[in-house]
Order: C-alpha cells, then sequence, then structure tokens
C-alpha cells in the first residue's frame, strides 16, 4: 500500500512540475531541453520500482530497475563479452561491409540510367521485406560464429544504404552540373567535388537507418544459432532459466549501445554536413 | 511502363546469378558423394543437373523454392500444417491484430502530444531514442512472460508487432497534425472553433499523407515483428516456424519458400495500404 502511495505521489510531483517546466522559460535553453525528458524518464523508472515491488510482481514477470541495475553491475564481464562478440565482431563489421558495398554499388550503377532504372525497384521492394528471415540460411552458410552474423548485417544493411546514395547523388541541380561542365570538369571531378558531398545529407540518412538494422540483424541471427556467447543467446538462455533481470541487463547494454552507436554516426554527420539547411540553428 | 524492361533484366541477371551460385554451391556435395562412392568424379557437363535437383541442397535453385512455393500453397488442404496457407495466415492475424492496436495507440499518443505541451516535451524525446533502440531483442522476453501469466497464442505475437509499428506512426502523425499552417489554425481561432472541433477538421485530414507514409513502414515493421514472435516459442505455427523448423531440420527449400512467402505477403500488405492510401488521397483532392 505504501508503495502504491508513494508511485502515485512520485508521478503526480513528477507531472506537475513537468508542466510547471514547460510552461517555464527555463525551457527555452538548451539544459531546460534536456530536464523535462530526463525527469520524465527518472520518474517512469521510480514508478515501475514501487509498482513492482507494491504488487509483489514475481521477478520472473517484470523484475524491478534495481535488481537490473545491481545485475548489470554484477555481470560487468560477462555482459562485456556478449557485446564484445555481437556488437563489435558481428554488428560492426556486418555495418562496414554492408555499407560500404552498398555505397561503392552505388557509385558503379551511377553511370547506367537503365541499371538505375532496373535496380531501384528491386532495392525498394527488397527495402521493405522481413530480411531478418535469411538469417537461418546464412547461419547454415557460414557457421555459428561471428561471421554469420556480419553476413546477415550485410544483407540488412546493404538496400538502405543503396536506395538513399542512388538517390542522393541526383539530389544536384541541372546549374550546378551545367557549372561543373563549363570547368570543363571531368565525370570524376564533378563527382568527387559536386555529386558525392551533395548527396551526403541523403548517405547519412541510410547509414542511421542502417545502424538500427545492424544491431537487430546482429541479435536476431544469434536465435537461430550461435556460441555460448553473445547477447542474442544470451538473451534466448536467460529467458529459458526466466533471469529475466539479466535479460533486462542484455536489453540495457544494446538499448545503450544502439542509441551510441546512432549518435556516433549523426555525430559524424553534423561535421560533414555542417553546410546543409537541415543542420543550421 | 518504361521500367518494365529494366526490372525484368535485372530480374532475369539475379536469377541467372542464383543458378550459378546453386552449381556452384551444391557441387562439393556432388564430388563428395563420388569420392565416397570411389567413382570418377562427375565432369562439369555430368555435374550440372545433378545440383539441379537435391533433396537438401546448400543453395536451392529457384525452380525448387517456386515449385515447393506452389506444392505448399495450392497442393495441400488449408488446414494441413504442411500448408503455407495455414501458416501464413496465423502470421497475417497476429500481424493485422498487432498492427490495428500499435496504429491505434500510435494515433492515440499523437493527439496527446500535439494537445499537451508537457508531454510533448518528455515523451517525444524518448521515443526518438527509442527506434534507435533493437526492440525485437525482446521479443523472446514478451513470449515467455506472457506464457507464464496465462496469455498464449495470437496476443503475444501481435503485442511485439504492435510495438513495431507503434513508434513510425507515432512519429509520423504527430508530424502530421502539426502540418496545417498558423494561418488555418488562427482561421479556426477566428471561427471560435473548439481543439476537437480544430483536430477533426483541419488537423486529422491534413495529417492524412504522413498517416499513410508511416502506415506503410508500420506494416512491413509489423510482419518482421509477428515473424521474429513466432521463433521463441520453438515452432508451433507460422512462417516464422517454418523458418526455425527449416533450420533445425536442414530442409532448405521449405526455408527458401517460408521466405518467399513472408516476402510475398510483406508486399501485398504494403500494396494493400499504398491502394488505400491512392483512393483515400484521391478523394480528398490531396493526390499529388
Amino acid at each position: 500500500m505504501i508503495w502504491g502511495i508513494a508511485a502515485f505521489v512520485i508521478w503526480a510531483g513528477a507531472w506537475g512540475l513537468n508542466v510547471r517546466l514547460s510552461h517555464s522559460a527555463l525551457v527555452q535553453s538548451r539544459a531546460g531541453r534536456l530536464v523535462v525528458p530526463a525527469i520524465f524518464g527518472v520518474t517512469v523508472l521510480l514508478v515501475w520500482e514501487c509498482t513492482v515491488r507494491g504488487l509483489q510482481v514475481p521477478g520472473v514477470i517484470l523484475p524491478p530497475p534495481s535488481a537490473i541495475g545491481a545485475r548489470i553491475a554484477q555481470e560487468g564481464p560477462t555482459l562485456w563479452a556478449d557485446f564484445r562478440q555481437t556488437f563489435l565482431k558481428g554488428a560492426l563489421r556486418g555495418y562496414a561491409i554492408g555499407c560500404t558495398a552498398a555505397f561503392l554499388t552505388a557509385i558503379a550503377i551511377d553511370r547506367s540510367p537503365f541499371l538505375q532504372r532496373g535496380l531501384l525497384p528491386v532495392g525498394n521492394f527488397v527495402a521493405a521485406l522481413p530480411i531478418v528471415g535469411i538469417a537461418p540460411i546464412l547461419v547454415m552458410w557460414f557457421g555459428f560464429d561471428w561471421q554469420s552474423k556480419a553476413a546477415v548485417v550485410v544483407v540488412m544493411v546493404f538496400f538502405p544504404v543503396l536506395v538513399n546514395t542512388v538517390a542522393g547523388l541526383k539530389a544536384t541541380e541541372a546549374m550546378q552540373r551545367d557549372l561543373m561542365a563549363t570547368y570543363s570538369a571531368s565525370y570524376w571531378q564533378t563527382l568527387l567535388k559536386l555529386r558525392l558531398p551533395a548527396a551526403l545529407p541523403f548517405v547519412f540518412n541510410g547509414l542511421k537507418i542502417a545502424t538500427t538494422l545492424a544491431l537487430i540483424g546482429a541479435i536476431v541471427a544469434e536465435f537461430f544459432g550461435s556460441p555460448i556467447v553473445g547477447m542474442g543467446f544470451r538473451i534466448t538462455a536467460e529467458v529459458g532459466r526466466l533471469g529475466l533481470d539479466m535479460v533486462w541487463a542484455e536489453i540495457a547494454v544494446a538499448a545503450l549501445a544502439g542509441s551510441a552507436f546512432y549518435g556516433l554516426v549523426a555525430l559524424i554527420e553534423t561535421r560533414m554536413t555542417f553546410w546543409h539547411p537541415s543542420q543550421r540553428r | 511502363m518504361k521500367a518494365v524492361l529494366p526490372i525484368a533484366v535485372v530480374l532475369a541477371v539475379i536469377t541467372a546469378l542464383w543458378y550459378v551460385a546453386a552449381i556452384w554451391l551444391n557441387a562439393p556435395w556432388i564430388y563428395d558423394q563420388a569420392v565416397r562412392a570411389e567413382a570418377e568424379p562427375p565432369t562439369f557437363i555430368q555435374l550440372v543437373p545433378l545440383t539441379m535437383d537435391q533433396d537438401r541442397p546448400v543453395l536451392p535453385t529457384p525452380h525448387q523454392v517456386a515449385a515447393e512455393l506452389v506444392k505448399s500453397t495450392f497442393g495441400m488442404s488449408v488446414t494441413s500444417k504442411k500448408s503455407l496457407v495455414y501458416h501464413g495466415w496465423i502470421t497475417i492475424s497476429a500481424t493485422l491484430l498487432g498492427f490495428v492496436m500499435g496504429t491505434g495507440f500510435g494515433i492515440l499518443l499523437a493527439v496527446g502530444i500535439i494537445h499537451n505541451r508537457a508531454m510533448d516535451l518528455s515523451v517525444m524525446p524518448w521515443a526518438i531514442a527509442s527506434q534507435t533502440i533493437p526492440i525485437l531483442a525482446i521479443a523472446p522476453m514478451i513470449i515467455v512472460v506472457m506464457n507464464s501469466m496465462g496469455v498464449q497464442g495470437l496476443v503475444p505475437k501481435a503485442i511485439i508487432s504492435a510495438f513495431l509499428s507503434f513508434f513510425p506512426v507515432l512519429v509520423g502523425m504527430v508530424k502530421g497534425l502539426r502540418s496545417p499552417d498558423r494561418m488555418q489554425l488562427d482561421l479556426l481561432a477566428t471561427y471560435g472553433a473548439s481543439d476537437a472541433q480544430a483536430l477533426w477538421k483541419l488537423r486529422v485530414p491534413s495529417s492524412m499523407p504522413y498517416l499513410f507514409a508511416s502506415l506503410k513502414v508500420g506494416i512491413a515493421a509489423s510482419l518482421v515483428g509477428a515473424i521474429v514472435g513466432e521463433l521463441p516459442t520453438g515452432a508451433v505455427a507460422g512462417l516464422g516456424a517454418r523458418l526455425l523448423s527449416g533450420s533445425y531440420y536442414g530442409q532448405t527449400v521449405q526455408i527458401w519458400a517460408a521466405l518467399f512467402a513472408a516476402a510475398i505477403v510483406a508486399a501485398g500488405l504494403v500494396a494493400i495500404v499504398s491502394w488505400a492510401e491512392r483512393r483515400t488521397l484521391k478523394r480528398m483532392g490531396m493526390a499529388r
């Protein structure tokens, strides 16, 4: 009962605070824009903790955040090993290979409108398909270790990056290309100095979509078979043992890794496309 | 129609590459058999037909997949456990239920967000951040936890689907409901329209293009959710279960057939949404 009241009081208090904050002048500043969602996030965690304790929800259904935090602190080495196997070995390598391959393919088909007209609808179609389904096939071909996970990631990130890069290479205007022509620039000069920089916002859009796909691909591929280390393996294994606090710990790590990866790509984007209107403040 | 020829050429090239890859990948097994039988290794001409119709090929050829697809779609009674219609329907029903739940919840939350500033500031950053989280990773947990609470079958899978389709709809609808410009909102204010009237008569109609764009993303994500949701239950029924049981028993033809069935279902669902989009936007005079 105490816990229920505490949950309600925390919720109401934080909500009132947020309502006041969001109508005050503080919100105009950068700090205010961070404070409000931060209060909301902390409130959700506190209410979760109080509700689980108050209703005495068994840990096999929903562990409280404190138990998950304790598990993260306790199982640090295991979590790090899983992270290294799934993210650093599987997802990152697949991401690098897939994005490079897609980028080079886009440049290769750039000179042929015929290939573009043929490949783009197919690429768009494939991008909407449930590609994770090829995971069992690739696990069969490349074995249980990280190679098969990287292969799944390559296939998953390839088409979004390809479609976006091809769209980006079309983003220059006739005037700009005419200017390059009056400079008597060659195809490669035009490509390097005008069209690739102009394509960057589109390329980064594809790269950002691909970050999430890479992590999903690497984790789901482990559901079909993996060595005894890896985030997907740990999740299925611990679910089987009803060690839900460990599952949540893995999910927290996955969420952090996913957000950090996305943030990193977004940071590189702001550095490289500082001239684009969407980056102006 | 100008695009038909290039697409046909690209598809033909892909099919040709597929056959070449099938010969290359299936050949080692033939050589292996020849060595075991202590026979002469076959020449290339003898080899090619042998790679076309193996029982458990490393890479099934396109005609094997097509034959399996036709056989398990039309050649079985619909209630048979080998019928792809049976498995496809299970996946589609979970997809649709999850899609409806996710879309409904996403729209409701979007309406709340545009009307309440505190909600906008607190929820929106988390909704955007959640796009970067591999949500599919929690699929096994949802299934098992719901199972231990006594909920089985359709609903747990639908919840995963709803989770995946909810975020695109939320983000798209917040953008869409905010798309009317200041002038239009001011006009409604001079008419003395209430918030609800402004919502129904201005915001909802002008959000339609955004809604349909996110519905297309959402339904594709829903299908992925339903398929992945079928994995941890240990291959009971559905397209995901077909994938998993195929991978357990080395039935590669079955995996590929299930994969293509999933692709056809995805294409069909997206096509239905696009059709609804064209009809609606045309009736509303928004067709491009």
